[in-house]
């Protein structure tokens, strides 16, 4: 049986992104008062874990790193079908950047030990590096695809997956164990359902700190992060309107020059 | 100290029916207001997404989870399509006199397909000469070997054409005082749904006239006790049915304040978004307080059906405030609209439409505050 690992991150709702604001101390994201939901790109993650096991039989453990609130969507994942979940979580995890994270995310999938498949969002709504993918499968020296919109052939060793390029796809032909980072195309992720929620009541969400993944401090969280942020703004918009007079031609070329002088097109 | 917060797993229950809303019901709303009738593939959305099973008991293939998750669930359905709440209002209804009086057959032969949304159903109370004051029906029923024969039609009745399963009150002929409950099954002789009602709101749900002529009705359909019917009929409208109008309407007073939010911060008039002036502030302060203070009414009296507590009074407190909160709310939220919220094209007007309906559904203000008045008067009357 296929054992997929599917990683997930919490991440402020982004209907309510107008909330966000950037701590500015910390020079990190203020998410508090926001509600906290499973990255989109993720739920497509999950989704075609849970579609491969429906077609060919699989064992799924959704791992996130995260503080406890991040609980909630690991039991999310378990209500969606997901057969186990665990919640690294540890203080000594916070304040992560994208390298730190995927440092402790492999250190995680290393403890779960047998696996044939890790699946990742392309990216996150909060951070959108697309790194964390790419880097967890580098520590764990395994294959990556990145952009998988397609799973082309699923049987055997060899897998054929189908990769967004911005003009078209690449096919790639790769051997398990293999991690993807997933499109927002490959499927259409399904809702939660109450019977699923209901039977995911009681399960257990694992829990593993610093101690249980065996790792020194330095190499987590901030102090493990390369990554200094200088500097971080939160961006105005402003609505600006402007009327185009003249015949319906004009009015085009205008538009057109307009748009082509603010390099829009 | 009393725990107003709902658990994580009712916060999970709420996001799971508000996916549910915005994905599979929402796309659907244009289409049903346009034709005015219902959506098969909304009502078969409902069945996949277990909405029919939640308070059907696990034994009988349902989920057992109680009635502060149906508010839930129909709270935010509501939000995106009130029509819809309502129509899964009424199966809600129509299920809950066989979870309650139904013998062990008939909750195995009827409960599972209902849960799974296979069968439909509804009650069958209201007639042309009484909704409120069921007593003056004139549906009648006689014995007949071991059958009984139904005579009668009933009116404004809610998935009256769509119901496979239908709860129908009957008086004996014999005696207009004895009144007994029947399950009436479509398909059988002599029972045909006639006339569709055209509503001013809530066009995608259906209402119309059910009519029995010489309706033949086996004897095992007999729900309750013979002459006991009136009981069965009141004891599911009084809980299930006022619930369900407060998630309808609670659903409405969400989303009025929702709309009229989003349209005060983007309307501009002396160069700033109407959310700056204070008679728009107004009416916003006055939404919110609606919605706050019909949740808690309706969340309390839910949770004392979940324990078991007689909860018909205090639903009928929280049907009257949250219905004609509803009312008000979605004439406020036409009026922060001002000429937009005239047009179709603007979720409000349709608000305005729907919360027309919630008003004498289940009965009206004006009969709940007969039955609140019974209730404090009761401590005073020999």
């Amino acid at each position: 049986m296929l054992r997929i690992v599917v990683c997930v991150k919490a991440v402020p709702d982004p209907k309510e992104a107008s909330k966000i604001r950037i701590d500015p101390v910390t020079r990190t994201l203020a998410r508090c008062d926001v509600p906290l939901v499973i990255n989109p790109l993720d739920k497509n993650a999950m989704e075609a874990a849970l579609q491969l096991k429906e077609q060919l039989g699989a064992r799924i453990t959704v791992l996130s790193m995260g503080p406890p609130p991040a609980g909630n969507i690991v039991r999310e994942c378990l209500a969606l079908g997901a057969d186990e979940g665990i919640l690294l979580c540890d203080q000594a995890f916070g304040g992560a950047d994208a390298y730190a994270t995927a440092y402790t995310l492999a250190k995680g999938i290393e403890k779960i030990g047998s696996y044939d498949l890790v699946f990742c969002g392309m990216a996150s709504s909060d951070s959108g590096t697309e790194w964390v993918g790419p880097e967890i499968a580098t520590f764990l020296e395994m294959p990556v695809v990145t952009r998988v919109k397609e799973i082309v052939e699923c049987d055997g060793e060899w897998w054929k997956v189908k990769a967004s390029l911005e003009d078209g796809y690449r096919l790639v032909q790769v051997k398990l164990p293999a991690l993807f980072t997933v499109t927002r195309g490959l499927n259409t992720p399904r809702t939660l359902s109450f019977s699923g929620i209901v039977k995911a009541r009681d399960r257990e969400i694992i829990q593993w700190g610093i101690d249980e993944l065996g790792v020194a401090e330095e190499s987590m969280g901030l102090k493990g992060s390369p990554t200094i942020v200088s500097k971080m703004t939160n961006r105005e918009s402003k609505r600006k309107v402007e009327i185009i007079a003249g015949t319906r031609e004009e009015k085009a070329e205008r538009l057109i020059q307009k748009l082509a002088d603010a390099g829009v097109i | 100290m009393i725990d107003f917060t709902f658990t994580e797993e009712q916060e999970m229950f709420r996001k799971a029916a508000r996916e549910f809303a915005e994905t599979q019901v929402a796309p659907k709303v244009p289409e049903m207001e346009e034709a005015g009738k219902v959506n098969d593939e909304v009502v078969k959305a409902l069945g996949e997404a277990e909405m029919m099973a939640l308070t059907i008991p696990e034994e009988y293939g349902g989920l057992g989870l109680g009635y502060v998750a149906r508010l839930i669930a129909l709270e935010e359905i509501s939000r995106v399509s009130v029509a819809t709440a309502m129509m899964l209002q009424i199966f809600g209804l129509g299920i809950e006199p066989i979870i309650r009086f139904g013998n062990e057959e008939q909750k195995r032969r009827y409960l599972p397909g209902l849960a799974k949304g296979e069968r439909l159903a509804t009650v069958a109370v209201t007639e042309a000469t009484g909704g409120s004051d069921p007593k003056s029906g004139r549906t009648s029923y006689k014995r007949d070997g071991d059958d009984y024969i139904i005579n009668g039609r009933k009116c404004f009745i809610t998935n009256s054409h769509i119901a496979d399963t239908v709860t129908v009150l009957a008086k004996d002929e014999e005696d207009p005082e004895v009144f007994t409950a029947f399950i009436v099954e479509k398909g059988m002789e002599g029972f045909r749904p006639s006339h569709e009602e055209h509503k001013v709101g809530m066009r995608g749900c259906n209402t119309g006239e059910l009519v029995f002529e010489h309706c033949r009705v086996p004897r095992e359909n007999l729900l309750g006790e013979e002459g006991k019917g009136m009981r069965v009929a009141m004891a599911a409208i009084g809980e299930v049915g006022r619930g369900g109008m407060v998630g309808c309407a609670l659903g409405l007073q969400a989303a009025c304040l929702e709309a009229s939010l989003k349209f005060a911060n983007e309307r501009i008039l002396y160069g700033k978004p109407i959310s700056n002036l204070q008679t728009i502030q107004n009416k916003l302060a006055e939404m919110r307080i609606d919605l706050e203070a019909g949740r808690l009414l309706g969340y309390r009296a839910a949770a004392m059906q979940d324990r078991g507590m007689r909860s018909s009074n205090e639903f009928a407190v929280a049907k009257y405030f949250t219905t004609e909160a509803a009312q008000k709310g979605a004439k406020t939220a036409v009026d922060i609209h001002g000429g937009y919220g005239c047009l179709e094209e603007y979720p409000v007007s349709r608000y305005y439409r729907d919360s027309i309906v919630l008003g004498p559904s289940a009965g009206t203000s004006d009969i709940m505050k007969v039955i609140i008045a019974r209730w404090v008067l009761k401590p005073f009357r020999k």
